[in-house]
This record gives C-alpha cells, sequence and structure tokens, in this order.
C-alpha cells in the first residue's frame, strides 16, 4: 500500500471509526477531522519535498514518468465479443496534482478547525466530512479515468447533504441547485468516458481501458473508434471528437465555475457553512480547473487548440463578469464568492494561451486562489458566527474594535486584489503574460483578451477596498447595540488557522519558484501535447 | 562598498519588522530611534556609494534568481549607476530627516509605532523602486510604495473621510498601475527580457518613431501620471494630505511622486526614440502645471496648497521630459525634493503650534511666534518662486529654456504658470505669517515654536534650499553644471539622439531677465493684495466667478463620479440583477419549474380507471394501425 492509497483512506477509515463511537465522544470527533488533516498534511509535504523533477519525470501523457504510482487491477471482466472490461485500481502524480494534493490537505486542516462553528449532528457532519476528503484526494490521484470518476461523483453526494442539512435559510434550494448543475454537466461526460473506452486499447494488454494516460496518445485508438483522432467521426453532424470535448469542459467549467455556468457557486456559498464555502472555493473549484487540464486538454489536445479563441474569451468574460457582479453586492459572502468567478476566469484565460507563462500562472492561481479563498471564507465566517450577519451596511468601524482581526482581513484583501509580494499578483501577471504574448508566440489567442483581463486587477481592488472602507474604516458603528459585545476580536485558534494561509500567501509571492520549479517538468511536457 | 547595497533596502525592512511587532511594546523613544537608524544608515551606505563610484555602466549586483518560466527569466537584482545613486540620496537623506521630524510631531499619536513601521516599509519600498535592475522589481515597489501610501493617507481611518481619500489614492495609483503593466507585458513580448541592462541597447538600435515603442512608452507614461499625479489622474494627490504631514512632504512631495519622472528617466532611450510619447508628455505635464497652479490660487487649506503647488512643479518636470531636458527634469526633482519637503515640514510646524488649525483664514500674523519655522518656510518659498540663487531658480530656468528653444508657445504657457507660482505661493506666505492673528484665543495661547526634533530638519532643507542649485549651473551663469556631467553615463545614448541645447548666452540671459523679473511682479501684486490691503479670502467670495471654477478644483471629482462611477455601478447592478439573476438564474429556475410542472400535469394521466387506461390502449394501437397501414 503506498503513500497515495494511504493518504486517500485514512479519512474513510476515520470516518468509520466516528461512525462507530458512541454519540457521547461527539466532542472529539472534531479532533479527529483535524488529526486526519495533519497526518495528510504531513503525507502531502513529504511527497512535495520527495517530489522529483526533469526529463524522466514528466508525467502528463508519460504513464512512466508519474511519481509514487500505485497499480492493482480492479475490475476484470470477459463481455464477450467487446473483449474484456479492464478498470485498474492506478494513482499517480505528477507536476500538475502535486501542488494541488498539497493545497487540499492544507484546506481540509482549515475546514477542520473551522469546523468547531457546527453545533448539531456531529456525527453525521464530521463523517460526511471525511469521506469527502476521501474523494476529493482520489480525484486528484487517479489515473483511470473511471476511478477518477467514481472519486468525482463520491464529492457530490457527501456536498449535498453538508450544505442542504448544515446551511443557512435557503439551504435546500442551494443543495438541490448546485447538485442538479454539477450532476447534469457529469452525466454527459459518463457518455464519453463510455465512448473513449470503446476507442481507446491498452498497448500490452490488446483490451479496451479507462487508463486516462493511454487516451492521450493517439495511437493507442483503435482506427474506427468513435474518438480516434483519424476517424473524423460525427455525433449528430457534429464531429464526435469536439462533441466529447465541450461535453467534458463544460462538466468541468461547471465546477470552476465559469460564466454563464457559475449561478450555483453564490447561492451554495451563501448558505453553506463556513467550513464547506472554505472547501467549495478551496478545493472544489480547482478539481473543475485540474479536470479541464487533465481530461479535457490532454485527451482532446486538437480540440482545444482549435477553440482556445473560444475557451479565452470565457476567461475574460468570467474574470470582467464576476468582478463587476462583486462590485454590486451587499452581503460580504456573495461578493467573496463572485471574486472567485472573478480570479479562477484568469486560469482559464492563462491555460488557452497554451504557453509555458500562461499555464504555470494558470497553475499558481489555482494554488494561490486555494489558499486566499479560504481565508476570505473564513474571515466572512468570523463575523458570521458572532452576529449571524454579513450584510455589509451593517458593519463600520470594526478596525478599532477587532484590530488583530482586520490586520488579516487587510492582509486577504490586498493579497486577493494582487499586490505584489502575495501569491495572487504573480499568477496574475504570468496568466496574463502567457495571454498577452499568445499572439506572437502561437496565434492562438488575441492580445485584447489580455488587455481586458488586466482590467479585472483594477476592479478587484475597487471592490475590495470599497468593502475595506465601508467596513472596517470610519466611526465604529454597527446594527445593533448587543453585537459590540459579541462581535469580540480573534481568538488563538482563529489565528492560528489564518497564520499558514497568510504565510503560504506570502511564501509564494516572495519564492514563486517553490511551485513554479515543481510544475515546470510538466508544464512543458503538457505544451508538447499541443505541437 | 558596492557589495554592501543589498543592507540599503534591508535596513528599513529590519526597522518595519521590529516596529511592526513591537509597535505596542517597545517605548515610543526607542521605536523612534530604531526607525531613524535604519533609515540613517541607509543613508551612510548610499552616501559612501556616492563617493566611491566611478563606473562608467551601470553595476548590476545579481542577488538571485528569482523566476525562471519558459523564455523568461526574472533575477533579483539592483543596478547601481548615477541615476540610482541621486534617488537613493534623496530617499535615505530626505528619509531620514523626516524621521527625525516625525519623532517630535507624532509624539502625542497613539498609533506611534504603527507610523514607523509603515513609515519604514515605505522606505523599503522606494529604495527596491529606484535599485530593481529590471521593470518587475521596479513594479514590486511601485505597488508597494501605493500600499504605503494608502495605509498613511488613512493612517486616522476612524475618520471616514480620510479613508476615502486613502481608498481613491490606491485606485487611481492602480488605473496608472495599469498602463505601466501592460507596458511592462509589451516590453516582455518585444525584447524577451525584462532586464534594464538587456533593453536599452537593444532599445538604441531601433529606428526613432518605431511604433511598437511608441506604444510601450505611452503605456509607461500611463503608469506615471496615476504615480506622479498628472492629467487626468491627479485628483488624489491633494485629497492624500489626509495622511500626517511629514507622510505628505515624504511620500506626496519628495519621493514616492516622482516615482514616474524616475522611470522615464530611467527609460531614457526608450522615450527619445519615440517622440509621439515626448509631445504627449510635455503637453500633459504643461497643462497639469498650469491647471493646478491655477487651482491652486484660491485654496484656503495650507496642506492643500502646497499639494497644488506640487501637482504643478511635478507637472513641470514632465514638461522638461517632453522637451527632452532629462538633466533638467531630474534636477528639478532633487532641488523640488529639498524645498517641497521644507515647506511641507513647515506647514507642519504651523499645524502643530496651531492645534491642528489648516485654515490659513484663521492663522496670520505668526512670523513673530515661529521665527525659524518663518525664515525657513521663505527661503523654501523663495526656492520655489524661482528667484536666484535658490535651488528653484537653476532647475526651473533648465526646464524652461529648453521648453524655449522647442516650442515658444508652450514657454509663453510655462513662464505664466511659474509666475503664478510665485503668486499662489507668496499668498500662502502672507496669509500665514503677516497680519494680524485671527485664530481663537485658546489657539493664540498655545502659539509656540517646534521642538529641536523638528526645526533641525528644517534648518537642514533650507540649507540646501539655498545651495542645492549649485550642482546645475549653467555655463551661461559661469558654471559647468555638475549634474549634467555627472548624469551624462546613463544619458550617453539619449544624447546621442536628442540636440543638445543650443541658446546663446545672450538669449539665455533674457529669459532669466523675464522670469525673475515677472517673478518679482507677482511677489509684489500678492503683497499688496494680501498684506497692503489685508486681505482675506471670504467663502463667499470664492465661491463666486472665475474663483468658484478655481476653488473647486475645476469639478474634476464630481465629472469622474458623473462619467465613470455612476455607469459603473450602474452596469454591475444590471449584470447582477438583470443577467444574473433573472436571465441566467430566471433560465435556470425555469427549467426546473417547467420540468416540475410537466410531471405535474403528466401525472394526471395516472388516474386509476381501468376503464381510461384501456381507452388510452385502443387509441393507441389504432394510431400506431394507421400510422404503419396508411401513411407508409
Amino acid at each position: 500500500m503506498g503513500l497515495l492509497s494511504i493518504l486517500i483512506f485514512v479519512p474513510l477509515l476515520f470516518g468509520l471509526t466516528i461512525l462507530l463511537l458512541p454519540k457521547k465522544y461527539s466532542q472529539s470527533y472534531k479532533y479527529f477531522t483535524v488529526a486526519v488533516a495533519v497526518i495528510q498534511l504531513a503525507i502531502t509535504a513529504y511527497l512535495y519535498c520527495q517530489f522529483q523533477t526533469g526529463a524522466a519525470f514528466t508525467g502528463v501523457n508519460q504513464l512512466d514518468s508519474y511519481q509514487f504510482k500505485e497499480y492493482l487491477p480492479w475490475i476484470r471482466l470477459d463481455i464477450g465479443k467487446f473483449g474484456a472490461l479492464q478498470i485498474d485500481y492506478l494513482l499517480g502524480v505528477d507536476g500538475f496534482s502535486i501542488p494541488l494534493l498539497f493545497l487540499s490537505a492544507l484546506v481540509m486542516l482549515i475546514a477542520a478547525l473551522s469546523s468547531w462553528e457546527i453545533k448539531e449532528n456531529h456525527k453525521g457532519y464530521f463523517s460526511l466530512m471525511m469521506l469527502l476528503n476521501t474523494a476529493i484526494m482520489g480525484v486528484f490521484c487517479a489515473l483511470d479515468i473511471f476511478l477518477f470518476y467514481v472519486f468525482y461523483e463520491l464529492m457530490l453526494l457527501p456536498l449535498y447533504f453538508l450544505i442542504g442539512i448544515w446551511g443557512g435559510v435557503r439551504r435546500e434550494y442551494a443543495a438541490i441547485k448546485f447538485f442538479l448543475y454539477t450532476l447534469l454537466g457529469s452525466v454527459f461526460m459518463l457518455l464519453v468516458i463510455a465512448g473513449l473506452y470503446f476507442s481507446v486499447i491498452d498497448p500490452l494488454t490488446g483490451n479496451h481501458t479507462f487508463n486516462m494516460v493511454h487516451m492521450m496518445n493517439p495511437q493507442n485508438y483503435v482506427p474506427d473508434g468513435i474518438f480516434s483522432f483519424l476517424a473524423h467521426q460525427d455525433i449528430l453532424g457534429i464531429p464526435a471528437r469536439l462533441l466529447g470535448f465541450i461535453v467534458v469542459f463544460i462538466a468541468f467549467a461547471i465546477k470552476v465555475p465559469i460564466v454563464p455556468f457559475h449561478t450555483w457557486l453564490p447561492d451554495a456559498h451563501v448558505e453553506a457553512p463556513t467550513p464547506i464555502s472554505i472547501i467549495l472555493a478551496g478545493v472544489l473549484l480547482k478539481v473543475g480547473g485540474y479536470g479541464i487540464i487533465r481530461i479535457a486538454y490532454s485527451i482532446f489536445p486538437d480540440v482545444a487548440l482549435n477553440l482556445s479563441f473560444y475557451i479565452g474569451l470565457l476567461g475574460v468574460i468570467s474574470i470582467l463578469y464576476g468582478a463587476m457582479v462583486a462590485l454590486a453586492q451587499t452581503d460580504l459572502k456573495r461578493l467573496i464568492a463572485y471574486s472567485s468567478v472573478s480570479h479562477m476566469g484568469f486560469v482559464l484565460l492563462g491555460l488557452a494561451s497554451l504557453t509555458s507563462e500562461g499555464i504555470s500562472g494558470a497553475m499558481m492561481q489555482m494554488i494561490s486562489h486555494g489558499f486566499l479563498s479560504v481565508m476570505l471564507f473564513f474571515i466572512v465566517g468570523v463575523v458570521y458566527n458572532r452576529v449571524h450577519d454579513r450584510y455589509i451596511y451593517n458593519f463600520r468601524g470594526l478596525a478599532t474594535h477587532m484590530p488583530i482581526y482586520t490586520g488579516f482581513v487587510m492582509i486577504a484583501f490586498f493579497a486577493s486584489l494582487g499586490l505584489p509580494g502575495f501569491s495572487a499578483f504573480i499568477a496574475e501577471a504570468f496568466s496574463l503574460i502567457g495571454a498577452f504574448n499568445s499572439e506572437s508566440v502561437n496565434g492562438l489567442i488575441p492580445r485584447w483578451m489580455a488587455i481586458l483581463g488586466s482590467f479585472g486587477i483594477l476592479l478587484g481592488a475597487a471592490y475590495l477596498l470599497w468593502t475595506l472602507q465601508r467596513m472596517f474604516f470610519g466611526q465604529l458603528r454597527v446594527k445593533e447595540e448587543n453585537w459590540l459585545i459579541k462581535l469580540k476580536d480573534l481568538n488563538v485558534r482563529e489565528i492560528l488557522t489564518l497564520v499558514p494561509l497568510a504565510f503560504f500567501a506570502i511564501l509564494l509571492g516572495v519564492i514563486p519558484s517553490l511551485v513554479f520549479n515543481i510544475i515546470n517538468t510538466s508544464v512543458n511536457q503538457f505544451i508538447l501535447l499541443f505541437t | 562598498m558596492i557589495d554592501l547595497v543589498w543592507l540599503i533596502p534591508l535596513l528599513p525592512f529590519i526597522g518595519f519588522l521590529i516596529n511592526g511587532l513591537g509597535r505596542n511594546v517597545l517605548p515610543k523613544p526607542l521605536i523612534g530611534t530604531i526607525a531613524s537608524l535604519a533609515v540613517i544608515g541607509s543613508f551612510a551606505i548610499s552616501l559612501s556609494i556616492f563617493l566611491t563610484f566611478d563606473a562608467a555602466q551601470p553595476q548590476v549586483i545579481h542577488l538571485f534568481d528569482w523566476i525562471n518560466v519558459g523564455s523568461l527569466s526574472i533575477p533579483f537584482a539592483f543596478q547601481i549607476d548615477q541615476l540610482s545613486i541621486m534617488m537613493l540620496l534623496i530617499i535615505t537623506g530626505i528619509g531620514s530627516l523626516i524621521h527625525i521630524y516625525s519623532a517630535g510631531y507624532m509624539s502625542h499619536d497613539t498609533g506611534f509605532g504603527k507610523f514607523f513601521a509603515y513609515l519604514n516599509l515605505f522606505v523599503f519600498f522606494m529604495l527596491l523602486l529606484v535599485m530593481g535592475s529590471n521593470y518587475v522589481i521596479m513594479f514590486i515597489g511601485w505597488e508597494g510604495v501605493g500600499l504605503c501610501s494608502y495605509l498613511l493617507i488613512g493612517f486616522w481611518y476612524s475618520n471616514g473621510a480620510y479613508a476615502d481619500a486613502a481608498k481613491k489614492a490606491f485606485i487611481m495609483n492602480r488605473i496608472g498601475d495599469l498602463g505601466f503593466l501592460l507596458g511592462v507585458f509589451l516590453i516582455i513580448s518585444t525584447f524577451g527580457s525584462v532586464s534594464f541592462t538587456e533593453i536599452f541597447p537593444k532599445a538604441a538600435g531601433m529606428v526613432s518613431g518605431d511604433a511598437t515603442l511608441i506604444l510601450i512608452t505611452i503605456l509607461l507614461f500611463i503608469g506615471a501620471t496615476g504615480k506622479s499625479a498628472q492629467l487626468p489622474l491627479f485628483t488624489w494627490l491633494p485629497d492624500a494630505m489626509a495622511g500626517p504631514t511629514p507622510v505628505s512632504a515624504l511620500i506626496h512631495a519628495a519621493t514616492m511622486v516622482t516615482a514616474g519622472i524616475y522611470m522615464i528617466a530611467r527609460s531614457n532611450i526608450l522615450f527619445a526614440l519615440s517622440p509621439v510619447t515626448l509631445d504627449i508628455i510635455a503637453v500633459i505635464g504643461l497643462l497639469t502645471a498650469v491647471v493646478a497652479a491655477f487651482i491652486a490660487l484660491t485654496q484656503t487649506d495650507i496642506k492643500k496648497v502646497l499639494a497644488y503647488s506640487t501637482v504643478s512643479q511635478l507637472g513641470y518636470m514632465f514638461l522638461g521630459l517632453g522637451v527632452g531636458a532629462f538633466t533638467g527634469a531630474f534636477f528639478h526633482v532633487l532641488t523640488h525634493a529639498f524645498f517641497k519637503a521644507l515647506l511641507f515640514l513647515g506647514a507642519g510646524s504651523v499645524i502643530h503650534a496651531m492645534s491642528n488649525e489648516q485654515d490659513m483664514r484663521n492663522m496670520g500674523g505668526l512670523r513673530k511666534k515661529l521665527p525659524i519655522t518663518f525664515l525657513t518656510m521663505l527661503i523654501g518659498t523663495i526656492a520655489i518662486a524661482g528667484l536666484p540663487p535658490f535651488a528653484g531658480f537653476f532647475s526651473k530656468d533648465e526646464i524652461l529654456a529648453h521648453v524655449y528653444e522647442h516650442n515658444k508657445l508652450l514657454w509663453i504657457i510655462g513662464l505664466f504658470g511659474a509666475f503664478l507660482t510665485a503668486a499662489y505661493m507668496f499668498r500662502m506666505m502672507f496669509l500665514t505669517f503677516w497680519g494680524n492673528f485671527r485664530g481663537t484665543e485658546d489657539q493664540k495661547h498655545h502659539l509656540h515654536e517646534s521642538p529641536v526634533s523638528m526645526t533641525f530638519p528644517l534648518i537642514v532643507l533650507a540649507i540646501l534650499s539655498i545651495v542645492g542649485g549649485f550642482m546645475g549651473v549653467p555655463h551661461a551663469l559661469g558654471g559647468h553644471h555638475w549634474l549634467n556631467e555627472y548624469l551624462s553615463p546613463v544619458l550617453a545614448a539619449t544624447n546621442n539622439i536628442l540636440p543638445a541645447l543650443s541658446l546663446d548666452h545672450a538669449t539665455e540671459y533674457m529669459l532669466m531677465g523675464i522670469s525673475v523679473g515677472g517673478v518679482i511682479i507677482s511677489i509684489i501684486i500678492a503683497y499688496v493684495k494680501y498684506v497692503s490691503k489685508g486681505y482675506v479670502p471670504k467663502e463667499e467670495e470664492l465661491q463666486s466667478g472665475i474663483s468658484k471654477l478655481s476653488y473647486n478644483k475645476l469639478y474634476l471629482d464630481e465629472l469622474y463620479t458623473a462619467i465613470i462611477q455612476k455607469p459603473l455601478d450602474a452596469l454591475s447592478a444590471f449584470f447582477f440583477k438583470v443577467v444574473d439573476k433573472s436571465g441566467i438564474d430566471g433560465l435556470v429556475n425555469g427549467l426546473g419549474k417547467v420540468s416540475i410542472e410537466a410531471s405535474k400535469t403528466l401525472r394526471l394521466l395516472q388516474t386509476g380507471n381501468v376503464g381510461f387506461y384501456i381507452f388510452a390502449m385502443v387509441i393507441g394501437i389504432v394510431a400506431v394501425l394507421v400510422y404503419s397501414f396508411i401513411i407508409i
């Protein structure tokens, strides 16, 4: 049993333990969750340090060069004339997944630490959290697309209940909206996966395979397969590979989320309890970005290349539209939710450029936004837990009343608006550099996209500084008198939660090579798919 | 000594860390000492580098490889040459004086530790800005000083208006920064590098008027209009006076606001090859100079007068750059740093003595109570007005001489602005220090000269305002313009392209004569109005006629609200309420509703009535039969 399996199944084990433990120990569940997250953080940190780069460790479409690989034949079924069904338990990581694994472990720790606010039904809540944790780790490790899909769908179930049971007033609407949105995307994706299965054969066994790395190599396709590079099959008059890409892309675009598939996000965030918002923003959205890179782009590179213009355009629209809508918000959490839409747009724009600057920037943005959005949602949670209100106009001049809190708010806000010295600046700058250079390097996306995209940085400053000024500066005034007593400054647990996030946001802003050097080999290999 | 160059920014950064962490623990004198010593230490190193540096080539001190992605590599390196050395001396020298001054000025403030932490952080970023050997490091410093400016303008944030001013400053700067950022992107895609030493030699080989170069320089200039408060982005600077006065002196007069000029001087070869951009810069600079001087004429807040005067003087610097007088513009950066820091600190001393009163209508007759402040400020005022042999005379004259040669119309307008400068500056002096005291009894009772920690910097800066101009005495006056020679290695390539000043001495004497004569007349007019007639501006007079336009700052703020902020807000609301809520969500919820309604309707068919089922079955069979036999 390898480290990746341990990483995936430790939470499941603890989740079962929580289920079996009598209710009188319910106060201990949260410590279990924290313990699991600490173990996972240690494992991912170890993996990160052991991760090797260089020509022999490219990953992407080179199965042998994935690291910490684990392989078990899982399902072997003889299905007559269709050959043998082959589903493998295949795990491995490359430069695209390793930073996201570390991020996920950190986010899960923060989510566990912010679960102190959960007041009811601890057993159900924490065991679902553990199940979710398993699914998340599995998604980033799986190299068999069937296995990936199992983990991917497994995320949906606990999230639905976590929002629907422990959420706010309109939780049921939000939960069902989230559920249907994501399910809609993934149901069609399943059809594509089936199509891919029948189009691809394992070069060693000659069986059809769900191995997604094999799916990235054109020579593994059977000549008349539906998704074959050469056969140019049509479905309903649309080229099959084009349709396949679009289906998979939309499935993940919903997760990212990309305008216009984003309206589940503000509702889900607003209704979800703080720890779930943290997981949604910190990890779930990254699953979308990761899926686009790992599956949509890597398996359908030819289509992705042709659609670069439209993908870049969607990125720019997300950046500007998300920021503009954020500007119109009066609920702090909704504002942060829309800012996520805007920031994740940079991921798409950088990716669409297919330059190493742009893709590195996109990866950096996923990681950076992971830390920062978690920080932002935690910050919202601090106020909400104390007075159960998030309406921006109900607060004024908090800086004098909660100085430590305000300090962290300022770090998070300035980091998010792309101030140099913080990770988001590096990420957004490189996404934009990639997009800007694309016109002269490969001609995929025009320069005006980068120019328009950079206006997103300006709008970001506008809505974040407006909020800062509105809520924290000026004369102290809150809606109700007794709020002043409830609005205590941060306690030690909260400070300990925010410190590592601020630390990583600054660390990656000052030494971005900690990420760039790790992902570099895989990024370059990835670009080769498109030449 | 040059090996220690990394210590120059590091010392203030350490000061920031110590004071930032110990702001509530350490005693005030210790905080002030640590902060001041950090900057003085940097000044000592800068001074010794200045004294020993004699290389004709810029020295790049490579500290480490910072980012390598794709073909782009960004080293973390500092560039030391004549231009950065002069900036280092100004930042750390004037920075030291202002730190010492602040220890006195801020001594009663509860945020003392925080103030010095921010001030040290500002010096750190400002040093990064001028020392960086590439545009990315420069941009980091550029945004960093913007952050510190934000924090210090909003230092007394419980006043909502001050916090508003801080926000405005940051956002307007960001608009400019966007231009800078895009300029850097274009540099990267054009030259494949961000390092000065790689870009400039390549650029020197390009033809004058190259379209890409023009675009790059225009974008960089947009960056400069934000940070250096030029039209149309200057309205943040007068509002920035909300910050403590030492901040106004250091950030909003002597250092940060000159960053735009430094950036253009640093990229001189790019601009020298873009004549179109130079013309734009000259016109914008001149317009800003005159507009700001016009507004300054009627302001009644002593700091606002100085703020508009700063905007106006920055305009002159850009005018100088625009007509190719790179040395002259940079010369004015240096002299302006002396006399404007002096004037702001003097104003701070007045405000301190007047128990935080800033309206000049409530001052008057202060010269006897505040003799040192009065004398030093008078020196500063003479220097800015441009009377020889004070510092401002030489630098402003050099710019105007270049303008005269470049274009006579620009020269006449520029000269007119210079006369306005003398008028509003002496108006300020007369209203503050002459006449009778117009404040309250309480204020009169408290009037006192400021402590030594505040008067000492005033005296040093006053001396510099007197002698500072001698670093650039023109040949016409028997000098050999030391600064011009000193900066020549930095401007070598540019000097090959742009023509040198070719006025004969007689013309130069004439120009000096006209400007000095006009300045003296302006002073006399101001004297007659404000001293002889003892005129004090009244609110209703300021709100009528042409004064109204000046007093209300040409209604620029109102204009920006109407044409930018309001439409942006409306568009945001439209996107949220119409597109997001009604459009996309309407569609999503509509789909949900349709399927629920459809199921409800279909459910009605399941009546449980066997007769109905049989009837439906028969209809179905008939339909199938009809379909298969008749139609096909």
